[in-house]
C-alpha cells in the first residue's frame, strides 16, 4: 500500500502532450507493485473476512461470542471491503481510474443482485419444467397441475380474495380513520400509534395473537378462553370452531392482516392528507361544502396518487402472503390454502421441486402487471423532478 | 331538489354564524372523538389479550379467559413471571433471540451500506448504462422472493453449473449467519437503492460540486458529506429492514434452518405454536419475548419509522 506515496514524482514530469507512453516505459516496477497490491488488497480482506466466518460456523463456540463476532464481521466487513476495494482503484492509471471507480460503487450491488435475484429467476422457470428432483423434463405438466389440482385451484380463489379484500379494507378504515384523526384537537398522535402499532409484531406474532381471538375448546373440554368463543359462552351459546368454518375462516385470516396493515395505510394516508393547503378546505367550506363534500370532492381526488400507492402495495403484500395461513395451519383441511403458502408446500414439505417451482413462476406472473405499472409511476416521477 | 350542502344566505338567516358553527364543531367533534376511541380500543384488544395471558399463572390461564383477570387487576396470586423464566430457558428463546440479533443487524448494515454506495453512484458519478442499471434495480422491486427460495438454496449446497463446468462454487452456506445475511441483503436491496437513490440525487449539487472542486474525491465525498447529510433517510430505511427481517419467517427457516441451535425467534414461536398450541402461558410470553424489540424500536423511533415506511410506498 505504500506504492501510493511513489505515485505522484512519477507523474508531474511527464510531457502532457504524450502522456501514455513514457509512462508506460518508467513505471514498469510501479505497475508491477500496483497490480501486486492490486491483487493482495482484496485478498487479504477475503482471507480475513472467511477465517471468521469459519469460526461463525463452529457450533461449539459460545452463542453469546458467536452472536457478537456474527454482528462486528456482517457490519464490519461490508465497509471494509468497499474501503479496499477504493483504495485498489487509487492504485490504477489515471486514465481509467474515472472510469472505473463507478463500477466499484454499483457493482458489489449488481453482483448481488445478479446472483440473488436475477439468477434464480431465470432458473426457477427452468426448474418449472422439471419433475420432482430436477432429473427429467416434463413440459407443461407442472403448470397443467397448478390448474387442475383442486387444492391449487382453492388456493388460487383464496388469494385473489386476500388481494382484494385485505386492501380495500385496510385501505378504506385508513382513509376513514386519518380523516376523522386529523380533526381531533389532542390525542391524534396517541391514537394513530396504537392504530399504527401491530405493524412492528411479526407475523407469526400477530397469527399467535389472534389464536387467542378465535381459540374454539369443544363443549366439555374445558373454558373457552378463545375471546369470541367466550362471548358466546357469556350469551348462553355453544362455541364455535371459528377457524374450521369455510369459506369464513379465510375472512377471519384476512382480518388479522388487516389489523396489522390498516396503521401503514392510515399513517401514509394521514401525511397526504396534511400535505393538502388548508386554503383550499377552508374555501371550499366557506363555499357551503359539507363535510362529506370536502372528504369526497376534495380530500380524496387531492390524494388520490397516494391512495394509488398504497393500495399496489397491499396488493403485493397480498399476493404473498404466507406466514399467517402457514402458521395458523391446516390450510388444506380448512381449505383456507394460498398460493405462496402452497409454493412452501410443495417445494420444502412434499419435495416436489418441479411443482413448488411453477408456482413461484405463477405468483411472479401475477405481480409483473403490478411491476410494470410501478416502474412507469416511477419514470413519471422521474420526469417531474 | 335538495340541496346537501346549505347555501351561506340560508346559514345567516338561521342564526347567527358562530353559534350555528360552535355547534357543528362540537357534534362533530363527539362523533369523530368515540369513533376513534371505538376504532383504537378494537384494535387493542389482541396485543392487550396477549400481554394479560403471558402474566397469568398457568392454571389460571388453562381455565378461565384472560377478561377475567381485570376483575382481579390487584390480586398478586393472580399474576405471576414464571411463563417468562419458562419461555427464555426451556423453551430457548433466549438462544433464539441471540440467534435473531446476529442475523437482524448485519442484515441491516449490509443492505444499506451496499446500496447506499450504489446510490450515490447512480446520482452524481457518470458511467455509461447508469440509467438502464437503475431502473432494472427498480424493477427487480417486485420479484417476490419466493421466486428466489429454489435457486439460492441450491446454489448454497451445490453451487452452479453448466454443462459440468461449475460457474459458482459450492460454499456450502447453508445454515451459515452469512448465507441468510446475503439473502436478506438481495432481497432488501431494490427497496433499499430506490429509496437512497430518491434521497441522495436531491441533495444539492452545489454542496457536492464545491467539495469536487476542492479536491475531494468519491469516497471522502460519499463518506464525509453524503452519508452524514442523508442520516433520515438511512435511518428511516434501517428501521424498516431491521423490522422485516427481525419479523420473517421464511427466509430464516430456509437458509438457517429450524433446528434448536440456529433458529431465531419467529422459528421458535412457530414450532412452540406447532407443538404445544394449547400451551398459552408459553405461548403468550413466548409471543411477548419476540414483539419486545420491534415495540422498542417502534415507540422509540416512530418518527423515523413512519417516515421510511411512507418513503417506501410514496415518493417523498
Amino acid at each position: 500500500m505504500t506504492t501510493t506515496v511513489e505515485e505522484p514524482p512519477a507523474v508531474p514530469p511527464l510531457p502532457p502532450e504524450a502522456p501514455e507512453r513514457p509512462r508506460a516505459r518508467s513505471t514498469v516496477g510501479l505497475t508491477i507493485m500496483r497490480v501486486v497490491s492490486a491483487a493482495a488488497i482484496p485478498i487479504v480482506l477475503f482471507a480475513l473476512l472467511w477465517l471468521t466466518f469459519d469460526f461463525l460456523r463452529d457450533a461449539d463456540a459460545n452463542r453469546f461470542a458467536l452472536a457478537g463476532v456474527a454482528i462486528v464481521v456482517g457490519v464490519g466487513g461490508v465497509f471494509l471491503l468497499y474501503w479496499g476495494m477504493n483504495r485498489v482503484v487509487d492504485l490504477l492509471p489515471d486514465s481509467i481510474r474515472g472510469a472505473v471507480r463507478p463500477y466499484v460503487f454499483v457493482g458489489p450491488a449488481l453482483v448481488i443482485l445478479a446472483v440473488f435475484l436475477i439468477y434464480p429467476v431465470v432458473n426457477t422457470i427452468i426448474i418449472s419444467f422439471g419433475d420432482q428432483q430436477g432429473e427429467g423434463w416434463v413440459g407443461l405438466d407442472n403448470y397443467e397441475f397448478v390448474f387442475t389440482d383442486d387444492s391449487m385451484l382453492r388456493s388460487i380463489r383464496n388469494t385473489a380474495g386476500w388481494i382484494i379484500v385485505v386492501p380495500a379494507v385496510a385501505v378504506s378504515i385508513g382513509l376513514a380513520f386519518a380523516t376523522l384523526a386529523d380533526r381531533l384537537s389532542r390525542g391524534e398522535k396517541v391514537a394513530k400509534s396504537l392504530i399504527f402499532m401491530p405493524m412492528a409484531i411479526s407475523f407469526v406474532g400477530a397469527a399467535v395473537t389472534w389464536r387467542l381471538i378465535y381459540g374454539f375448546r369443544p363443549e366439555g373440554f374445558g373454558t373457552n378462553i378463545g375471546l369470541l368463543n367466550g362471548i358466546k359462552d357469556g350469551l348462553g351459546l355453544s362455541p364455535t370452531a371459528w377457524l374450521q368454518v369455510k369459506p369464513w375462516n379465510n375472512l377471519l385470516l384476512m382480518v388479522i392482516m388487516i389489523w396489522m396493515q390498516t396503521g401503514f395505510a392510515m399513517v401514509v394516508l394521514s401525511a397526504a392528507i396534511k400535505s393538502i393547503p388548508d386554503e383550499i378546505i377552508e374555501a371550499a367550506r366557506i363555499d357551503g361544502a359539507s363535510e362529506w363534500q370536502v372528504f369526497r370532492r376534495i380530500i380524496v381526488p387531492s390524494i388520490a396518487p397516494t391512495i394509488a400507492v398504497v393500495t399496489t402495495y397491499m396488493v403485493i403484500n397480498a399476493m404473498k402472503v404466507f406466514d399467517i395461513v402457514f402458521v395458523i395451519g391446516n390450510a388444506e383441511t380448512n381449505e383456507t390454502e394460498v398460493i405462496a403458502e402452497r409454493m412452501i408446500d410443495w417445494f420444502f414439505l412434499s419435495n416436489h421441486d418441479g411443482r413448488g417451482a411453477a408456482i413461484a413462476v405463477i405468483l411472479f406472473l401475477a405481480v409483473i402487471p403490478v411491476m410494470i405499472w410501478n416502474v412507469r409511476q416511477f419514470r413519471e416521477q422521474e420526469a417531474a423532478r | 331538489m335538495t340541496l346537501t350542502a346549505p347555501l351561506p344566505t340560508e346559514v345567516e338567516e338561521k342564526g347567527p354564524p358562530p353559534a350555528g358553527e360552535a355547534a357543528e364543531v362540537r357534534g362533530g367533534g363527539w362523533f369523530v372523538r368515540i369513533t376513534i376511541l371505538v376504532v383504537v380500543a378494537l384494535w387493542l384488544v389482541p396485543t392487550v389479550g396477549v400481554l394479560v395471558t403471558s402474566f397469568r399463572p398457568e392454571p389460571l390461564v388453562e381455565t378461565t379467559g384472560w377478561w377475567t383477570a381485570f376483575a382481579h387487576l390487584f390480586d398478586s396470586s393472580q399474576w405471576t413471571f414464571q411463563n417468562y423464566r419458562d419461555a427464555l430457558d426451556a423453551g430457548g428463546f433466549e438462544n433464539a433471540f441471540l440467534n435473531s440479533l446476529a442475523v437482524t443487524i448485519p442484515s441491516t448494515v449490509m443492505p444499506i451500506t451496499i446500496a447506499a454506495f450504489a446510490a450515490y453512484a447512480f446520482s452524481w458519478m457518470e458511467f455509461r448504462g447508469r440509467y438502464v442499471m437503475f431502473v432494472g434495480v427498480v424493477a427487480l422491486l417486485v420479484v417476490p422472493l419466493q421466486m428466489a427460495l429454489i435457486p439460492i438454496l441450491r446454489l448454497y449446497s451445490d453451487g452452479a453449473q453448466i454443462g459440468g463446468v461449475p460457474i459458482f462454487p459450492d460454499l456450502d452456506l447453508n445454515g451459515t449467519f452469512l448465507g441468510i445475511w446475503l439473502a436478506h441483503t438481495a432481497f432488501g436491496l431494490p427497496l433499499a437503492v430506490y429509496l437512497l437513490r430518491n434521497f441522495i440525487g436531491s441533495l444539492p449539487s452545489s454542496i457536492i460540486e464545491s467539495a469536487r472542486v476542492d479536491g475531494a474525491d468519491h469516497f471522502t465525498i460519499f463518506w464525509r458529506l453524503v452519508v452524514p447529510l442523508s442520516v433520515p433517510a438511512l435511518a428511516a430505511f434501517a428501521i424498516f429492514q431491521f423490522l422485516w427481517v427481525w419479523n420473517d419467517l421464511l427466509v430464516a427457516r430456509i437458509f438457517l434452518g429450524a433446528t434448536e441451535e440456529n433458529r431465531v425467534l419467529t422459528l421458535a414461536l412457530q414450532t412452540l405454536n406447532g407443538s404445544r398450541g394449547e400451551d398459552w402461558h408459553l405461548l403468550t410470553s413466548a409471543a411477548f419475548i419476540s414483539m419486545i424489540l420491534p415495540l422498542a424500536v417502534f415507540f422509540g423511533l416512530q418518527r423515523y419509522f413512519i417516515r421510511g415506511l411512507t418513503a417506501g410506498a410514496v415518493k417523498g
